[in-house]
């Protein structure tokens, strides 16, 4: 077979990795806060039962919406697929579409599906979409500006914002690996992917109380397949940002080295792995930290971006 | 040494003072006193993990020392003996108002950090012989100033004491790269200062306590005898 179409077939095995696993991580965790806290918790597949399930019920659309509401889940869905084109999910190589997109564009690509999503939120004319909306809206502002350092900081530490080169600088060599500003990096990122995935702030991801929704009041309305593309959505969102945070910067190992497919197929369970270590540490922060007023949540931001700060200017004045 | 194992040394001791200056900055941010004491210990064992890199990398028994002192004085001493002296219900407090806002306070730290790195670099080149000495005296310079400012802006007692140990941690941090050989009685000396500073204002804050019902000593700003 020829290397590029390898490399097709690969790519293609990567985005089916994202759609088979995304549900089980995301029940993984769920179970996983429960457990913390108490309770028994549903099954580990139980997002697989409620995407199938939702897929075989009748859709409800109200009247009064535009096409902004049908298209979201669709444009939603498909963001995270596109990044995983772009990003070292199973290989070290870089693949087909790896340089037809850095790691703003993958910012950039998050951000297209979120809009849409919230656009969609207020075009229903359900009072909490809009109050969703515009929350997501406020922590995505402050969000923004530490997502545009932690790469400016990345791309200035690794010499590229391509995010195969960013691995493997890291993977390069244990030094690189402890360097103060990649730490100082990581911490600014998880703390990003903490508020940005709605874990820390006001009300717990899986809280069914409206008022205090930020990103699941957003899929209210949604129902029928609908639904079920915006479940399955948030959680390849989650599974895509552990790849980033696990494979580029954390943890650059494990991942294929050559074009064997055995090298690739036994790439799968070494990430799945790592997601997991990872989703453990995810759920321990987020049952045992306090949850902060919505307010709190431009400090807890300001930190990362305090800390992304530091990053560069470690670099800058050249410390190891 | 070898030039690679001085190598990896001077990496992992950059790790570590990368973390020593995220857990001073949170003793500057966190607003329950609890989280503050968690951080002050994290922030002790960064110290105590930096002398011991530097300990193997010197070759140097005494700074050994210094990281076993540091752990028992700072990160076992300290904790209990404010726990017992302060009463454990001031850590449930939290701080509600600040003298300066998070972000604010964050920003300045921010500054303070540059501050510190312009000041040591002369320092630095007077240094030319030490290795570690590029890594540590800024960070520790860093710490100093953080604990100065976290004194300066924070209200609650237990807050100024953990920046006041901050400072003392940082001072700590900076010498060890430029000090090697200091005799261990200078070390012990210096160490019992640290639990023995936290009992005293523990208790003086466990009073201001009792007398005041806060602890929010920033706002005691006035003395008042009472009849």
């Amino acid at each position: 077979m020829s290397p590029i179409a390898t490399h097709l077939l690969i790519n293609l095995i990567q985005v089916g990795f994202l759609l088979v696993f995304a549900p089980l991580v995301e029940g993984v965790l769920r179970r996983l806060e429960e457990i913390i806290q108490g309770k028994h918790g549903p099954s580990i597949f139980q997002p697989y039962h409620d995407i199938f399930k939702l897929f075989g019920k009748d859709e409800v659309v109200s009247e009064e919406t535009t096409w902004v509401f049908r298209f979201a889940p669709l444009i939603n869905f498909v963001m995270p697929i596109f990044v995983v084109l772009l990003i070292p999910a199973l290989t070290a190589y870089p693949l087909f579409f790896a340089f037809m997109g850095d790691m703003v564009a993958v910012g950039f690509l998050m951000a297209i599906g979120g809009f849409f999503v919230a656009l969609a939120a207020m075009d229903t004319g359900n009072v909490y979409g809009p109050v969703g909306a515009s929350r997501t809206r406020m922590v995505g502002f402050l969000a923004e500006p530490v997502f545009m350092t932690v790469f400016f900081s990345v791309s200035y530490v690794a010499n590229s914002t391509i995010p195969y080169i960013v691995n493997a600088t890291w993977a390069a060599s244990w030094a690189s690996m402890l360097q103060p500003a990649h730490l100082l990096v990581l911490v600014a990122f998880l703390m990003l992917i903490l508020a940005d995935e709605g874990r820390i702030p006001v009300d717990s991801a899986a809280g069914k109380t409206e008022i205090a929704m930020i990103g699941y009041s957003k899929s209210l309305e949604y129902s029928g397949a609908s639904a079920a593309l915006m479940k399955w959505a948030g959680a390849m969102k989650l599974m895509v940002l552990s790849i980033v945070f696990l494979n580029v910067l954390l943890t650059p190992w494990g991942l294929a080295a050559t074009r064997q497919w055995a090298d690739v197929f036994l790439a799968i369970p070494k990430v799945l792995a790592k997601i997991f270590l990872f989703v453990i540490v995810l759920a321990v922060i987020e049952t045992s930290l306090a949850k902060l007023r919505l307010f709190r949540i431009s400090e807890f931001l300001a930190a990362a971006f305090v800390i992304c700060l530091f990053a560069m200017g470690v670099r800058l004045v050249g410390i190891a | 040494m070898t030039e690679h194992a001085l190598e990896i040394a001077r990496a992992v001791d950059g790790f570590v003072a990368a973390l020593f200056v995220v857990f001073g900055l949170g003793v500057i941010v966190t607003r329950q006193m609890l989280g503050t004491l968690y951080l002050f210990v994290l922030h002790a064992l960064a110290l105590s993990a930096s002398a011991s890199v530097l300990a193997f990398a010197y070759a140097s028994p005494h700074l050994g020392w210094v990281a076993l002192i540091t752990f028992s004085t700072k990160a076992v001493a300290v904790p209990l003996v404010l726990r017992w002296a302060a009463g454990s219900e001031i850590y449930q407090r939290r701080e509600v108002d600040q003298v300066l806002t998070i972000p604010v306070s964050l920003l300045i730290a921010a500054g303070l950090a540059l501050v510190a790195w312009v000041a040591a670099n002369p320092l630095l080149q007077a240094i030319p012989d030490r290795p570690f000495a590029g890594i540590n005296l800024p960070t520790g310079l860093m710490s100093m100033f953080f604990g100065a400012f976290t004194v300066v802006v924070r209200r609650e007692g237990v807050a100024q004491l953990m920046g006041l140990l901050i400072m003392e941690s940082g001072a700590f941090f900076a010498s060890i790269s430029i000090v090697s050989n200091l005799s261990v009685i200078a070390e012990v000396a210096a160490a019992v200062d640290v639990p023995i500073a936290s009992l005293v204002i523990g208790l003086l804050i466990r009073n201001i306590h009792r007398v005041t019902g806060t602890t929010r000593v920033g706002a005691l700003a006035v003395l008042r005898e009472r009849h």
